[in-house]
């Protein structure tokens, strides 16, 4: 008997303990978000912003999904040397695209306001990027990864209901068409966008 | 004659591309895919991309980049007033697809803006309650029939397009716009043809303007940028086929299943 009521208070401390680490996406996001517009908003050069922006979004974003996401259904015929070589280029493409992109903004506020839980592994947090005076304010929609609660991660920005992924998806498929579907051609591409 | 040809065009149009009056949403949505709409003119439509390219550089965007300078109130009034005028449009399209609430809701607000709003720089009806307003066209409605999109294809000029949609803004010049038929066709004394061409110019800067950061952005973070505003052309398109804010398939989770973490 009292090693059964051992047995449940070990059991429930566990259960506490785990769900006590879960982090909810909207909090997940709201977190990020104020992380990323303390960076833009502090006076540093841009380089430095950058580098900032890097550092986030290693921690926030599912990288390495997107890039297979992105890669569509070829990726099913690269071998493991192709594979890593695509992880490697994606990884410095992605880093160098999103933060460029992040560090033309000055001090963005961004208010996430809602979340959908659209199933166990995903959840859509809603936010508003306000408007100044001179854009419109742009509502941003996250996809969140959520099958890893205490380590919840970005697969997309769908902003203004348009999707960042599929877009890059279908950038890439574009690439790969004109090229006979060489995954070389991706890579050289790749590559250039990184150097430049 | 034109009127004859063009109901020629339509009806073969209609019956190369699936005709479904039956559609409901998942088939008109499956329809509308970005990745399933072909860029069958891909060649041609490269070359006017690149000519689009090269005439916003030289006027669009400089005009734009003075617009957006303006103060806010100026640039809030010119938006309204040239949304007021596309509700003009969007009436019809609001009863051809069979949406008569939204239909009355968008009359309102035409007559209410164009008066007690001084001819549509304010937005006085979005205080009474009408808000949510959504741009119809022709070719929305002809997808909304199951007509689905044919081709991708660049218009010069007017940039991103597809087949059903040019088609269906033929109708716009043939008596299915209001705004056209008292400014060019007609010859009222209120309004001048050129009021029409200002009008569409004007459209064209405020939308320019409105995102002229997100432009740039992306032609400067593109690897291929051709091939980034068709898909966000494609995507804008589909969601106001259906009227829909919502994120409509953006990703197929089983497109992921088996990346591992």
């Amino acid at each position: 008997m009292k090693f059964r009521k051992t047995i449940l208070v070990i059991i429930f401390y566990i259960l506490t303990l785990s769900s006590s680490f879960s982090i909810e996406a909207d909090v997940f996001i709201q977190s990020t978000v104020n992380r990323a517009s303390k960076i833009l908003s502090e006076n540093l050069s841009k380089d430095e912003k950058i580098n900032k922006l890097k550092i986030i979004a290693e921690e926030t974003v599912d990288i390495r999904g997107i890039g297979f996401y992105t890669l569509g259904s070829i990726r099913k015929s690269l071998d493991e040397n192709q594979k890593k070589k695509y992880s490697k280029l994606f990884r410095e493409y992605f880093l160098k695209s999103f933060s460029s992109r992040l560090s033309e903004y000055t001090n963005p506020e961004i208010d996430v306001f809602s979340k959908d839980i659209l199933s166990e592994n995903y959840t859509i947090v809603n936010s508003l990027l306000k408007g100044t005076s001179e854009r419109p304010e742009v509502k941003i929609d996250w996809r969140v990864y959520t099958k890893d609660p205490e380590n919840p991660l970005i697969r997309d920005l769908i902003i203004e209901g348009l999707s960042l992924a599929r877009t890059q998806k279908e950038e890439f498929a574009s690439i790969l068409n004109s090229n006979d579907n060489d995954i070389n051609a991706l890579f050289k591409t790749l590559k250039e966008f990184s150097k430049n | 004659m034109i009127k004859k040809i063009l109901i020629v065009v339509f009806t073969t149009l209609a019956l190369t591309l699936n005709v479904n009056a039956g559609s409901d949403g998942d088939l008109i949505l499956k329809k509308n895919e970005p990745s399933e709409v072909k860029d069958c003119f891909e060649k041609i439509n490269r070359v006017t991309f690149a000519f689009n390219q090269t005439l916003d550089g030289v006027i669009i965007k400089p005009v734009a980049s003075f617009y957006r300078k303006l103060p806010s109130p100026a640039k809030t009034g010119v938006g309204n007033s040239l949304e007021n005028i596309s509700h003009l449009l969007t009436i019809p399209n609001n009863f051809l697809q069979g949406d008569f609430k939204q239909a009355g809701v968008n009359t309102g607000r035409f007559i209410i803006n164009t008066t007690l709003g001084v001819l549509g720089i304010f937005d006085v009806a979005q205080y009474l309650g009408l808000t949510n307003y959504e741009k119809e066209d022709y070719g929305q409605s002809l997808a909304k029939l199951g007509v689905g999109p044919g081709c991708y294809i660049v218009l010069p000029v007017l940039g991103p397009s597809t087949v059903r949609d040019t088609v269906a803004s033929a109708f716009n010049y043939l008596g299915g716009d209001p705004w056209y038929n008292i400014t060019v066709v007609k010859d009222t004394q209120y309004f001048e043809n050129s009021d029409y061409y200002y009008s569409k110019g004007a459209s064209g800067v405020d939308f320019r303007a409105k995102n002229y950061d997100s432009i740039e952005n992306l032609e400067n973070n593109s690897l291929d940028f051709y091939a980034s505003v068709k898909s966000l052309y494609l995507q804008d398109r589909q969601q106001k086929i259906l009227n829909s804010k919502k994120i409509v398939n953006t990703q197929n989770d089983s497109d992921w299943e088996e990346i591992s973490q």
